[in-house]
């Protein structure tokens, strides 16, 4: 085994180690409070209703799914557009940045029902209330990728009588990736957040069938607290596929020139 | 070539510059420099020789005063400048060979001369093992030859070199100059060439033109009359002792006001 691949498996059974003592703890707060299942399902509970109910399971986490990769693809266009145009003016930079703030500090909750109220409710205003939470990091960290390039690199090419679209397409742009993959990694997670959210107020055309929100609320209102925790459990392992995928794409496009991707091979290796 | 001998390569005429409202960078300079020489502009921080490249490239304006190259406006003439920046300004996600093709390939050269000629600049500058290899997989010198190398591809008739040798260490910097000396001897191209070592000045130069700071002008200049071709040994001549006493007197010179060197 290489000096790597023993860190990383290292890394793996620390992971595991913490994880199986929550189990434990959780399992030995129960025994000693003597906590009712519809407070506090046992573990052994929770994956029991995993397993069992997995079909539903695996149908909310699609639904949600794809209301999120939904929005977090829009927000990605979207974003590097709206980036590209604040990177061009100044002008309009000043202008709009303080809104694009605004995007990111109104609470959700509070505009989630007038998406549904506009857009109508189901999947198509969920994935809105996801793109809308995932568009500042994109705009964000995109705009600060194409404005910080070094002066003299603009200078350099200026000496090639460079025109303004090679200077983006063949400077501005490659520079910017990096900050990009930040943001997308940032607005991965939260689009899953975003989608859920969203859930919690379209509410569903069938009853006890929707995404992992709806379910979660649906769980909830019928005191099974064991199904709830293991929607709870699907959520997170969605969002931890989002951003896995994210930083995976990450690592392809950058290993090759860029210190973050670097650092990480470093890391392994040391 | 129709611009004949007599055209100075470059031509600055009572130039000064300030930026927006603040204190003039330079007050008023005049200096030619003709084909095939090696100017190099030296002087304390705040004596605008890096203004001085920037006016010569076109990349500013002069505030007043005028600035020929071979006989042109700057930003005509920037088909026949090469700019060489203190750091390498490599893309990071390009490879060797695609940072030094980036000259040839934003001018729009044809895809077979581009790769020929970039093969030529790469065995120029003994870099040719590493084409494919990223920018932060070299050492600091090797960086700053691919630097070296993109600004050759283009052919260019004048070299603007903005201190290109200060971050590295003093071998990579004495292997580098002397490689230096090499290639304007094979290309003949002129060159200005802003430093703050005065050994490098007297190393690589015809001609050293020392600035004085606040605002920048020109102090006081030296010919460098050391035979060509330059070696290592030249650096143990006592001729090039001499004049790095000297040099560097007048540079210590420029390091006190003019008004505060009158004695009372």
């Amino acid at each position: 085994m290489t000096p790597g691949a023993k860190q990383r498996l290292v890394y793996v059974a620390n992971a595991a180690a913490v994880f199986a003592a929550l189990l434990i703890l959780w399992q030995v707060v129960i025994w000693i409070f003597r906590v009712q299942p519809f407070m506090l399902p046992s573990p052994w509970a929770v994956a029991k209703a995993f397993v069992d109910r997995f079909a539903a399971i695996l149908t909310a986490v699609e639904i949600t799914g794809e209301e999120s990769a939904a929005g977090l693809v829009a927000s990605i266009a979207a974003g590097v557009l709206v980036s590209l145009v604040f990177a061009k003016s100044r002008w309009v930079r000043r202008m709009l940045y303080p809104y694009t703030l605004l995007l990111q500090t109104v609470p959700i909750i509070a505009i989630a029902p007038l998406i549904l109220m506009w857009v109508g409710a189901g999947t198509a205003s969920v994935a809105v209330i996801a793109f809308i939470i995932s568009l500042a990091p994109v705009i964000f960290n995109t705009t600060q990728g194409l404005i910080s390039v070094d002066e003299n690199l603009v200078n350099l090419f200026l000496m090639h009588n460079a025109s303004p679209s090679q200077i983006l397409f063949k400077l501005r742009l490659p520079h910017a990736v990096p900050s990009l993959f930040t943001g997308m990694r940032i607005a991965s997670g939260i689009s899953v957040i975003g989608a859920f959210t969203g859930e919690l107020y379209a509410g569903s055309s069938r009853v006890g069938e929707g995404g992992l929100g709806y379910s979660i609320l649906y769980a909830s209102t019928q005191l099974q607290t064991d199904y709830l925790f293991a929607l709870v459990l699907a959520t997170a392992i969605l969002g931890f596929a989002f951003f896995f995928l994210v930083v995976f794409l990450e690592w392809y496009f950058l290993h090759n020139w860029h210190e973050s991707a670097r650092v990480a091979e470093a890391e392994s290796d040391s | 070539m129709t611009t004949g001998h007599s055209v100075p390569m470059v031509e600055i005429e009572g130039v000064a510059k300030r930026y927006g409202n603040g204190q003039p960078v330079l007050g008023g300079i005049s200096l030619s420099v003709a084909k095939g020489e090696f100017v190099s502009l030296i002087g304390p921080s705040g004596c605008g020789k890096s203004t001085v490249l920037k006016l010569i490239s076109g990349l500013t304006q002069p505030t007043s005063g005028s600035i020929r190259v071979d006989g042109m406006a700057p930003r005509d003439a920037r088909e026949i400048v090469s700019y060489i920046f203190q750091d390498a300004t490599l893309l990071p996600w390009r490879t060797v060979e695609q940072n030094v093709a980036l000259g040839l390939e934003l001018e729009s050269v044809a895809k077979p001369t581009r790769a020929e000629k970039t093969a030529a600049a790469l065995d120029l500058v003994g870099l040719a093992h590493v084409a494919k290899s990223y920018p932060r997989q070299l050492s600091g010198g090797m960086k700053m030859r691919v630097s070296i190398a993109r600004a050759l591809t283009t052919s260019p008739r004048l070299l603007l070199m903005d201190e290109p040798f200060a971050a590295l260490d003093e071998m990579s910097r004495d292997r580098l100059n002397e490689e230096i000396l090499r290639l304007q001897a094979e290309q003949k191209w002129t060159a200005v060439f802003v430093t703050h070592s005065v050994a490098e000045a007297i190393f690589l130069s015809t001609r050293i033109v020392v600035l004085a700071p606040n605002p920048g002008r020109i102090r006081a200049e030296f010919a460098v009359d050391l035979p060509r071709p330059r070696t290592a040994a030249l650096r143990d001549r006592a001729e090039f002792d001499a004049l790095e006493v000297k040099v560097s007197h007048a540079l210590r010179a420029a390091l006190v006001p003019e008004s505060a060197a009158v004695p009372p």
